[in-house]
């Protein structure tokens, strides 16, 4: 009863998204303001159909109902419960339903957080989102319907692939299709824009705080992911420039260079074209990695089972979708002023040197992700492209973008000066080439590449220092220091917080890959060996029993210089249903350093492949991108786009007056 | 206009990669033995240990080796094709009885049915390895000549068979 419940609300949800493009887009192109005002309930409505359809299939899974055939394939009576909730997305059919729900979350929330829009681009905004949720939808009900039966019922599930029953896999696909399906939004707003003709700075004024905030929720579902695979593979890497990696990282790049984008169309107007532009792409780049995780076009570790008909559609959608906007884009965007002009030697020039840099990041991306699959279908043969190619191709693109995130937030808009720009970043520029020069030093070894590094960071956050002391000291109002620490907008907190988790990032990158040390070793009970200054004593292997795996369970005793550092338990797990064998690392984590211990294989009767790892810095990777998502938290929530917003509108009422 | 019209066909040609990337098989991996000598082995025979059988006691016929195993599921599936084709006489069938026990191995014949002309015996797998195997069963074509022709991972079926395998014999036997 609980499934068909759901199916059926999944059913009216799509009445509902039809209803709501329908009203809105044709409501403004029509000026009905009955329909427009009509489009925001619509989409209220559709929200709480989706929800329900969301909410049956998660009790299916709580209750252990194995007559449906997604539950009896995904989930297991012993599986833990927080587990079994997980499970509603651990397969294809839900994780398209958590995608479909993550698309009518934001939905809802722009209903509630657009009251000081012109109705006319609300319902524009709603219609191009429910266009979206429509496409979805009817890809769920045809291809991906998470609640078929199954007859007769089996008498228990397959259970969750063991892969994904982790802490980290639990978040990981919510906040990456809260950032994926956050994107939405842009789009949304870029295309009603365009199509009302209005490309002026209030469409990226009231697109850049939704931008900012998928773009957190994106930050962290790629750390999340990150982390998952470093301690749940068992390799001890953090990135494996894996095709479905680089399907979550375009979008980020794409994104992160719309955010800078946004940020010269509002303030002066420039870029205007180029900014809808990226708009349109990053969402584009956001079906390409859905199309790319579910159609099985790639070889990767996220690899589900995979059926030609679903990749047919998803392609036929990303078709439509960008296909349809990218046609509007290109009859509107002549049409589109330039904006105001500006010097070679400018804010709008860096950040419009940055805007290239990661486009650039992006498509080289792109092009290494798709490559093997062109040679493929030209048959030119069988290639994957690894990480060689992408380190190559990145480094020589991040420096400069990494030298201009000290430079950019302290050049004047329109016309800048390098003396000037020189003497007031005398001292941020002497501490990083001397944090370049010495640190390595204090690790214990000198190399190029860590100096550049370390250079790099120490630059991004002492310019960031120089940036906030400027901004206290010119600050209008206040008296005393805290009064002008206060009178700081929050955005530029923001924009100071979120380049600082950068060169946090950059700090744990660059030293993983300097200094660490990785050793695959056979020990007998008893051994020992070094990495990184720290022992390492094998001390045997028992077996423990879990609630539905089995494991064998190592331990290893870390001493310093003799003294006892801490006691490292590493598994290696047999799942019963799957049979699936399972590694899984012990990490004893720590602001400078991580220890991470993982078993191999079983070599003779007592002794064991075990690989020990010393990670320097390590944590500072996802520290870096916590913070860098904090600082996008931080500028996402301004109120001066809310206060402006208003502004704006008063401005629209007034025009529509004289008119 | 121009550069729109760069930035549709952009468009346009992703969507014609990614419609053709979804008829090919990522997971399908060539190998890189087609055209080479079969690699040389000399082991013993499952029915007879005392007996042994290399490679170039083919040569100067066209034959089939198709890697099995009695652990192997899918060998079961392929088992039916196998006895099927080795009924019609076109081509002779040897067996390459990979990682297994002598026990297992003959009484999954005795129980299944042997199409196989003779059966080797690999237990510790390091012919599999000169011959890349990587999914059991893999079947290979291998010519007159010695050299290896076609390689199929995974089970036989019949319209491989019949589309692939029947014609590339014929086409080797004339030559």
């Amino acid at each position: 009863m609980i499934p068909e419940l759901g199916q059926l609300a999944l059913a009216l949800a799509l009445c509902l998204a039809l209803a709501q493009s329908v009203l809105g887009l044709l409501g403004a192109a029509r000026g009905e303001t009955v329909w427009m005002a009509a489009t925001r309930h619509v989409a209220r409505g559709q929200f709480v159909f989706v929800a329900i359809a969301f909410l049956c299939l998660a009790y299916s899974f709580i209750a252990n109902d194995f007559t449906v055939a997604y539950v009896a394939s995904n989930s297991n009576s012993a599986l833990p419960l927080h587990y079994r909730i997980a499970g509603v997305w651990g397969g294809h059919e839900g994780s398209m339903l958590l995608w479909i729900l993550m698309l009518s979350v934001w939905t809802f929330a722009v209903t509630l957080f657009s009251r000081h829009l012109p109705l006319e681009m609300v319902a524009r905004v709603l219609g191009v989102m429910g266009l979206v949720s429509v496409g979805f939808i009817l890809f769920i009900l045809f291809t991906s319907n998470p609640f078929l039966r199954l007859f007769p019922a089996p008498p228990d599930g397959r259970d969750l692939n063991p892969l994904l029953q982790d802490p980290g896999m639990v978040a990981h696909p919510p906040m990456l299709y809260m950032g994926y399906v956050g994107f939405s939004i842009a789009f949304s707003f870029a295309v009603a824009a365009l199509l009302s003709g209005r490309l002026d700075a209030a469409w990226a004024r009231w697109s850049r705080p939704w931008t900012t905030a998928a773009w957190c929720f994106l930050t962290i579902g790629i750390a999340l992911g990150s982390g998952w695979a470093y301690y749940e593979l068992g390799w001890g890497g953090w990135w494996f420039w894996d095709p479905v990696e680089n399907a979550s990282f375009m979008p980020w790049l794409t994104g992160t260079a719309l955010i800078h984008s946004l940020a010269v169309t509002e303030k002066r107007g420039a870029f205007r074209s180029w900014t809808v532009l990226l708009a349109i792409v990053a969402f584009a780049l956001s079906l390409l990695g859905t199309f790319l995780v579910r159609s099985g076009v790639l070889t990767s570790v996220h690899a589900f089972a995979t059926d030609p008909t679903r990749g047919i559609f998803i392609l036929a959608l990303l078709a439509i979708v960008i296909g349809g906007s990218l046609l509007v884009y290109v009859l509107r965007a002549p049409k589109i002023g330039l904006g105001g002009g500006f010097e070679p030697l400018s804010r709008e020039s860096m950040l419009l040197a940055n805007n290239v840099i990661f486009a650039s990041a992006a498509g080289s991306v792109l092009l290494g992700t798709l490559y093997p699959l062109a040679l493929d279908a030209t048959g030119l043969g069988k290639i994957s492209v690894g990480p060689p190619y992408f380190e190559t191709v990145f480094v020589p693109l991040m420096a400069p973008a990494l030298f201009l995130m000290g430079v950019g937030p302290l050049a004047r808009w329109k016309k800048a000066s390098l003396p000037d720009l020189a003497s007031r970043l005398r001292w941020a520029l002497a501490t990083s080439v001397l944090a370049g020069l010495v640190l390595p030093f204090a690790m214990g070894r000198w190399g190029a590449m860590v100096a550049l590094g370390l250079l790099l960071a120490a630059w991004v956050a002492a310019s960031g220092f120089v940036q906030l002391y400027e901004k206290v000291r010119n600050a209008s109002s206040g008296a005393n220091s805290w009064a002008r620490l206060q009178s700081v907008p929050r955005a530029t907190y923001g924009m100071l917080v979120a380049h600082f988790g950068v060169a946090v990032f950059v700090v744990g990158v660059t030293l993983v890959k300097g200094y660490e040390t990785e050793k695959d070793v056979r020990m007998e009970r008893g051994d020992t060996v070094e990495a990184g200054g720290y022992t390492f004593r094998f001390d045997g292997v028992t077996a423990v029993q879990g609630p539905n795996y089995a494991a064998q369970r190592g331990q290893i005793v870390v001493t310093r210089d003799g003294r006892p550092v801490t006691t490292l338990n590493p598994e290696k797990r047999v799942y019963r249903v799957q049979s699936m064998p399972m590694t899984e690392a012990a990490i004893s984590p720590g602001l400078t350093r991580d220890l991470y211990v993982s078993l191999g294989e079983p070599v003779g009767a007592t002794a064991w492949i075990v690989r020990v790892y010393h990670k320097p810095f390590v944590d500072w990777i996802w520290g870096g991108c916590l913070i860098m998502a904090l600082g996008g938290a931080l500028a996402a929530s301004d109120r001066r786009y809310r206060l402006a917003a208003r502004r704006l509108r008063e401005q629209y009422a007034a025009v529509a007056e004289m008119t | 206009m121009n550069r729109y019209a760069i930035l549709i066909a952009v468009f346009v040609a992703l969507l014609a990669l990614l419609a053709v990337g979804l008829k090919l098989d990522p997971r399908e991996v060539p190998s890189p033995l087609i055209g080479k000598p079969a690699p040389s082995f000399e082991l013993p025979e499952l029915h007879e240990a005392a007996k042994t059988f290399r490679e170039k006691d083919m040569i100067g016929k066209v034959w089939l080796l198709n890697v099995w195993a009695s652990w192997c599921v899918s060998c079961r599936e392929e088992h039916p094709v196998l006895l099927d084709l080795a009924a019609s006489g076109a081509v002779p069938i040897y067996g390459l009885n990979y990682k297994d026990t002598r026990e297992d191995g003959l009484a999954w014949l005795k129980g299944m049915g042997d199409p196989y002309k003779l059966s080797i015996f690999d237990a510790d797998g390091k012919v599999g390895i000169d011959y890349g195997v990587y999914g059991v069963p893999e079947t290979y074509v291998i010519d007159k000549a010695g050299i290896i022709r076609y390689k199929c991972i995974g089970p036989l079926t019949p319209r491989i068979v019949k589309e692939k395998v029947l014609p590339l014999v014929q086409e080797l036997e004339r030559a």
